[in-house]
């Protein structure tokens, strides 16, 4: 901008515009989010899931692969897997070969007749152009399968087998409940588990040395606490804290006002509050909570944790609390007012440690 | 003649009166020219609205307070035909996608990949004429912001169509979602932003701006006074700014004791709780619809009506009833949210309240009278 302001001559700025444009692409480098950047190329970078891979490279030697479910918590591989796959299964032809629909693509019944039908009828030759092999099938990918309507889901099973000759499916999902019936006795099923700390751990501290981040003992110990085996949510707060700290040194505050962790001692002073048996300084200190802008469903996963440790509590108070909480927690999951079901489950907290005992 | 509000928001991160040092980090966050998707969280009247402005003025100078509003409209699976205003400018677009209704997801997955697609090409265009042309292409230039307002209340079927889409053009746009509170936001997307969390400013904060805010427009605030102002607000900072204009409006000089105007829906409402703390009966239960019939005509929300009454009621009665009607209601206005019509919803609140109290009543009558003989 500046080169334009000053730069009338054209001739001039010549040398200028090009040394200005290389760092404009390394940027463009930086850009990617680490989650694309570090995803597994292969599958055999993919961590943890051993049967999967197993299975995987079998049929990688074999050119030959069974309709896939995944399913399994969000950030643990299931995506990159699939992708790593297809990317070695097909190489270059990687596009003609992969349909990839997700939740964000239109997926209604009419499309899984139309587009999905089309493509699976499309049939897929053994070789490649230049003459060597290559598994004679496509694959059409349906992401996030658990979001699809259940007649979407019926549309498929017809789909599925009459096509078996050239095309494959996989469907990812979180849910596997949410899968009709029909559809995951097609599959071959495989559950994704959560990454153990110390994977999570191993492959953070590559990223941060390749990025140069730097990283204090409690700080890695708090990503690890609070991404719970997803390694997307584990990446995101790496990167997210690289960037709102970039030369200082980042500590486990950082990461849990990322991570929006409520503080210890809001939690223990709202225990204390209860104790006190005084509605009028709960409502201020519940108010407070929300005020200073924490949420809801992170509160009452926090204080899920103390009671179930707490000490002070008999068991059948305990009991009665987390009933409680988990009413509270469906009615936030349905959009009630966040002050009102914290206020509810504070009082009962509060009846519990007064009153019962 | 703008109203205070408006004329003394800060125009740049260097300018924020409080949380100073998120505005220091947001402010490098920016500096390296690139940065992750924002949600940005936090109550109402906290400057969330403000801090998304002075970042994107960081980013782009002075160009991005050049707004136009734009019509757009999309075509629902069903052929419906959707008519959604924008906000935009050279460099970003706002949309509050919760303005469709049921079809936000239409809106967001439209919108989203005509933006994201659309900028690629106009910036490729751009670089095709590198030859001739001098190409002063900033670097910030080559993506689109995208600012969406009001993302707890979307559905979850655009909170998902979100996701993938938020990843796939990571290169061409960026998203600031903006929210009071993450509850509603499903983890999937919470995982793919960087939160940033607006507290809201504590009473003092509030009377420093106030205080600030009188002597730039020449007056003089009674300490006591600018005190009594924040307390009012709930730390809400705008609420303490209008209050405080109306207040200059009423009466200059201020004096210590001001009588601080209050909205007189709220007063309605006081009224409401207290005429329901009178007397229980089917008859005043009918005065009290038509007095909450009038209240949602004037468009309050219902969560708020019901927080209200809650707030009134409970500061009425016993200790123990209080976490009684506490509960109840939570579990109204859970019922509320799920169900069609607000009214039902809060009448039923009502209604039991009547009867737990009346029941109270009657029972302490009752021990009275036992104690008596």
């Amino acid at each position: 901008m500046q080169a334009f302001l000053k730069g009338s001559s054209l001739s001039k700025n010549d040398g200028e515009t090009s040394t200005k444009q290389k760092p404009s692409s390394e940027d463009k480098k930086r850009l990617e989010p680490w989650v694309e950047k570090y995803r597994p190329k292969c599958v055999d970078d993919v961590a943890y899931q051993e049967e999967v891979v197993a299975v995987l490279k079998k049929s990688l030697k074999d050119l030959e692969l069974p309709n896939l479910l995944f399913y399994g918590p969000p950030g643990t591989g299931k995506t990159s897997t699939i992708l790593a796959i297809s990317k070695e299964l097909f190489g270059d032809m990687y596009k003609t070969r992969i349909l990839e629909l997700n939740a964000s693509d239109e997926r209604g019944i009419s499309v899984v007749r139309e587009k999905v039908k089309t493509f699976a009828q499309l049939s897929a030759s053994g070789v490649r152009p230049d003459g060597r092999p290559c598994p004679p099938f496509k694959i059409v990918i349906l992401d996030e399968a658990d979001s699809m309507t259940s007649a979407a889901q019926a549309a498929l099973r017809r789909t599925m087998e009459k096509e078996t000759r050239s095309t494959r499916f996989c469907l990812i999902c979180n849910y596997v409940s949410r899968i009709i019936e029909p559809i995951t006795s097609r599959c071959a099923k495989f559950r994704f588990k959560p990454l153990s700390n110390d994977i999570l751990e191993k492959r953070l501290q590559e990223i941060c040395k390749n990025e140069g981040l730097k990283f204090n003992e409690t700080a890695m110990k708090a990503v690890l606490e609070t991404s719970e085996g997803d390694m997307r949510k584990a990446i995101t707060y790496l990167q997210s804290a690289g960037r709102l700290k970039p030369d200082e040194i980042i500590n486990a505050e950082d990461i849990c006002e990322i991570a929006g962790v409520v503080p210890e001692d809001i939690i223990t002073e709202l225990m204390k509050v209860c104790n006190n048996n005084s509605y009028e300084k709960l409502e201020s200190a519940v108010q407070n909570i929300i005020l200073e802008g924490y949420s809801a469903t992170q509160v009452m996963n926090q204080l899920h944790d103390t009671i179930v440790t707490s000490d002070d509590l008999k068991d059948s108070q305990k009991s009665v609390i987390c009933e409680r909480l988990a009413v509270c927690d469906k009615r936030l999951m349905d959009g009630a007012d966040e002050y009102l079901q914290i206020m509810d489950l504070a009082t009962v907290i509060m009846a519990q440690m007064c009153n019962a005992s | 003649m703008s109203l205070w509000v408006d004329k003394y928001r800060p125009n740049s991160l260097n300018k924020l009166d409080y949380h100073k040092d998120q505005a220091a980090h947001l402010r490098k966050l920016v500096q390296c020219g690139d940065f992750p998707h924002l949600l940005i969280y936090g109550p109402s009247g906290s400057g969330k609205k403000t801090r998304i402005m002075c970042l994107l003025r960081e980013l782009y100078g002075s160009g991005v307070t050049k707004l136009r509003i734009e019509h757009q409209s999309f075509v629902t699976p069903s052929k419906k035909k959707l008519e959604i205003s924008t906000v935009a400018s050279n460099y970003h677009i706002e949309v509050n996608p919760s303005d469709a209704g049921i079809y936000d997801r239409v809106v967001i997955q439209e919108l989203l990949k005509t933006v994201a697609q659309s900028h690629q090409l106009q910036s490729a265009a751009q670089r095709q004429f590198k030859g001739t042309y001098y190409c002063f292409l900033s670097f910030s230039l080559q993506y689109i912001l995208v600012v969406l307002t009001e993302v707890d209340s979307l559905t979850k079927d655009a909170q998902h169509a979100l996701r993938r889409t938020m990843e796939k053009y990571m290169a061409t746009c960026r998203l600031i979602l903006c929210c009071n509170s993450t509850s509603k936001v499903i983890p999937a997307i919470r995982s793919r932003c960087l939160g940033v969390r607006v507290p809201a400013p504590t009473v003092n904060e509030i009377i420093q701006v106030l205080q600030a805010t009188c002597k730039k427009e020449g007056l003089n605030l009674p300490a006591e006074f600018a005190n009594r102002i924040a307390v009012h607000s709930n730390r809400n900072l705008r609420r303490a700014m209008l209050i405080c204009e109306a207040c200059r409006v009423q009466q200059y000089p201020f004096s210590e004791n001001q009588e601080i105007i209050e909205p007189d829906w709220e007063l309605y409402l006081k009224e409401t709780a207290r005429q329901i703390i009178d007397q229980q009966s089917p008859k005043r239960l009918f005065e009290v619809r038509g007095r909450l019939y009038e209240l949602l005509i004037h468009c309050i929300p219902s969560d708020v009506i019901m927080k209200g009454l809650l707030k009134e009621l409970t500061s009425n009665c016993d200790g123990q009833l209080k976490c009684e009607i506490t509960q109840l209601a939570a579990a109204y206005e859970h019922s509320l949210q799920l169900g069609q019509k607000s009214i039902y919803h809060l009448e039923a609140f009502v209604a039991k309240f009547m009867a737990i109290y009346k029941r109270f009543l009657e029972e302490g009558l009752v021990e009275g009278l036992n104690d008596f003989f």
